[in-house]
């Protein structure tokens, strides 16, 4: 099934290991020269998936193209189109980074001095030229990642898939690794990205699913997905002064909340950061001390909260809901 | 390119991976070249005065004798490594780079057959290297030398694709390296350190049948004696016996890796 302007397209993909179901039925499309961020938590059935995308594993029921072939059937084309940076880096600690460069140009057919001028270039844009030909195993976990990022690279893919590229990454890394990502997209490359960091689907996908258990829960842009789950409230702490003032106050600025306790008063608001102003100054007017204002915005996590009932991050739960939210602090 | 180039070119490339791969972690490496000599040298200053038994081939001297054992030691540790270096593949997740690259799966095997092969080429050399340095003769010369790196190369890679078979079945290390004993067991029920003739039962029995038994004999042959084309013919028999073995095995482990994933 020829779809040129989808890079992916997956319909009803299942795999079953034994009687576990790992990947029940899940339906998505990427658009060409997209960023898909795939996000759930550990065991929601990313990584299977992916694998069942990369040909690396069987489905056992559904179908999927990438950049146009199926990838039961079309396993090899598929191969050719795209490139692989799995979960764990798989690099050989013993070879050094210009020979798994070199070796991977070889894998996908690149004759051997474009397989060297590629190696050389990828090298040197992953900055990883003057560690070339140190031996993989004396290389920090960043540089473990680039890598692995530019092995995958080697052969200009159509698509890329990422799983969980950043994971126990610090966060400089980490950084560097989402300006590779944007700068690669920038050059028209579709990238699929697993991640199980609300910050990361965030700030990269232009559109994001959202799996649990094995199923799709949410699919679409994260600001759309957002707005589902409501409008960004103004979060304030009261310096001094009694509560029923300030919410009398910011009644005309948006829509009261239930408040957390005696001092913070929540207030939702319809145009976001636009409204602070409006706030600030009706509070001013009215002579009251405020401590601290922060605008705090729904987060990927809400959207998953509110589609699955749990926390996507691990270590949080149902009782510190909220802590994931995304806050825009503002002195008072 | 033709796909036949291209597949050659990813099967060299593996190969020579793997032979590094081999050279840089001493682990891998020590089985196949310092044991089997440092038993050699044990074996031939220790018990030197068995060619005196009766029942005992001519020979020239027990370390001519012993050679073509201690090759089949190294090609049969250096197999057992290749399919330990394949399993610490999988457990790192190199494999899954090769299993996503555009090429024929075979080729991942046989690039890590042709490592092997490889290593029993080095090991052929550094046997017959050794066996001139310390006077052995080499009884039908150059010929004997050019049959014994033929066998021991391709038994290298029979021997290396039952070691590959074990490693894509079972994904584990741990599971191939604990196969080492049971190499050295199969080993010592040949021919290859002690005559069939002066073996007692049951050992002679299965002596007598052990595939190994015919690799070995194929390569002392020539290194104690004029060439017999029988033995030779017997024992290129029972290496493509092996090999066939270990390609049948390896395609049906590959064949389930891929599929569990």
């Amino acid at each position: 099934m020829e779809t040129p302007d989808r890079a992916i397209v997956v319909e009803g993909l299942e795999r079953s290991f034994g009687e576990v179901l790992a990947v029940q039925g899940v339906d998505l499309e990427v658009e060409e020269g997209e960023i898909y961020g795939f996000l759930g938590p550990n065991g929601a059935g990313k990584t299977t998936t992916v694998r069942m995308l990369t040909t690396l594993l069987l489905p056992t029921g559904g179908s999927a193209t990438v950049a146009g072939h199926d990838v039961a059937r079309e396993a090899r084309a598929v191969r050719a189109s795209i490139g692989v940076a799995l979960q764990e880096a798989a690099l050989d600690p013993l070879m050094t980074g210009r020979e798994l460069i070199r070796l991977q140009a070889t894998l996908q057919g690149l004759p051997g001095g474009e397989g060297r001028r590629r190696a050389d270039d990828l090298l040197e844009r992953v900055d990883l030229a003057d560690a070339a030909d140190r031996r993989v195993g004396t290389y920090s976990g960043g540089m473990q990642r680039r890598l692995d990022l530019a092995a995958a690279l080697v052969h200009e893919p159509r698509v890329l898939f990422l799983d969980e590229p950043t994971t126990g990454l610090d966060p400089v890394s980490r950084k560097t690794i989402w300006e590779e990502v944007r700068a690669l997209n920038d050059e028209g490359t579709t990238v699929f990205l697993t991640t199980q960091y609300l910050e990361e689907a965030d700030q990269l996908a232009d559109n994001v699913g959202i799996i649990d258990r094995g199923r799709i829960v949410a699919e679409g842009t994260p600001e759309s997905l957002k707005a589902e789950v409501g409008n960004p409230h103004i979060q304030l702490q009261l310096a001094e002064g009694s509560i029923a003032e300030a919410e009398e106050v910011c009644a005309r600025v948006g829509k009261l909340l239930p408040p957390r306790d005696a001092r913070t008063v929540l207030v939702e608001v319809e145009n976001g950061a636009a409204d602070i102003p409006r706030a600030v100054r009706a509070l001013d007017e009215a002579g009251i001390a405020v401590e601290s204002l922060e605008l705090v915005r729904p987060t990927l996590d809400d959207v998953f909260v509110n589609k699955t009932g749990h926390h996507i991050e691990k270590g949080k739960t149902g009782e510190d809901e909220g802590e994931g939210a995304d806050r825009e602090p503002v002195e008072a | 390119m033709s796909e036949l180039a291209k597949n050659a070119r990813v099967v060299r490339a593996l190969g020579m991976r793997s032979i590094r791969q081999t050279f840089r972690r001493p682990q891998l490496m020590a089985p196949i070249l310092v044991f089997p000599t440092l038993l050699l040298a044990i074996q031939t200053g220790g018990a030197g005065s068995a060619v005196d038994l009766p029942g005992f081939p001519p020979v020239q001297g027990f370390l001519q004798f012993m050679l073509a054992g201690a090759m089949m030691q190294s090609l049969m540790l250096a197999g057992n490594s290749g399919g330990i270096a394949l399993a610490v593949d999988i457990e790192m997740g190199f494999t899954d780079r090769l299993f996503s690259a555009p090429i024929p799966r075979f080729t991942i095997v046989l690039g890590r057959l042709a490592g092997t092969a490889a290593l029993g080429l080095l090991a052929s050399l550094w046997f017959l290297a050794i066996g001139l340095i310390f006077g052995a003769e080499i009884h039908s010369g150059v010929l004997a030398a050019l049959i014994a790196v033929f066998l021991v190369t391709s038994t290298a890679m029979a021997v290396g694709a039952i070691g590959a078979a074990i490693a894509l079945r079972t994904g584990s290390a741990s599971v191939v390296q604990g196969l080492f004993p049971l190499v050295l067991v199969v080993l010592f029920l040949s021919s290859a350190f002690f005559p069939n003739d002066l073996m007692i039962q049951p050992a002679k029995t299965i002596a007598e049948y052990n595939p190994l038994s015919f690799v070995v004999e194929g390569i002392r042959g020539p290194i104690i004696s004029p060439v017999d084309a029988t033995e030779e013919l017997e024992a290129v028999a029972a290496i493509a016996g092996i090999v066939a073995l270990g390609l049948l095995l390896s395609a049906r482990a590959l064949r389930h890796r891929l599929r569990v994933g």
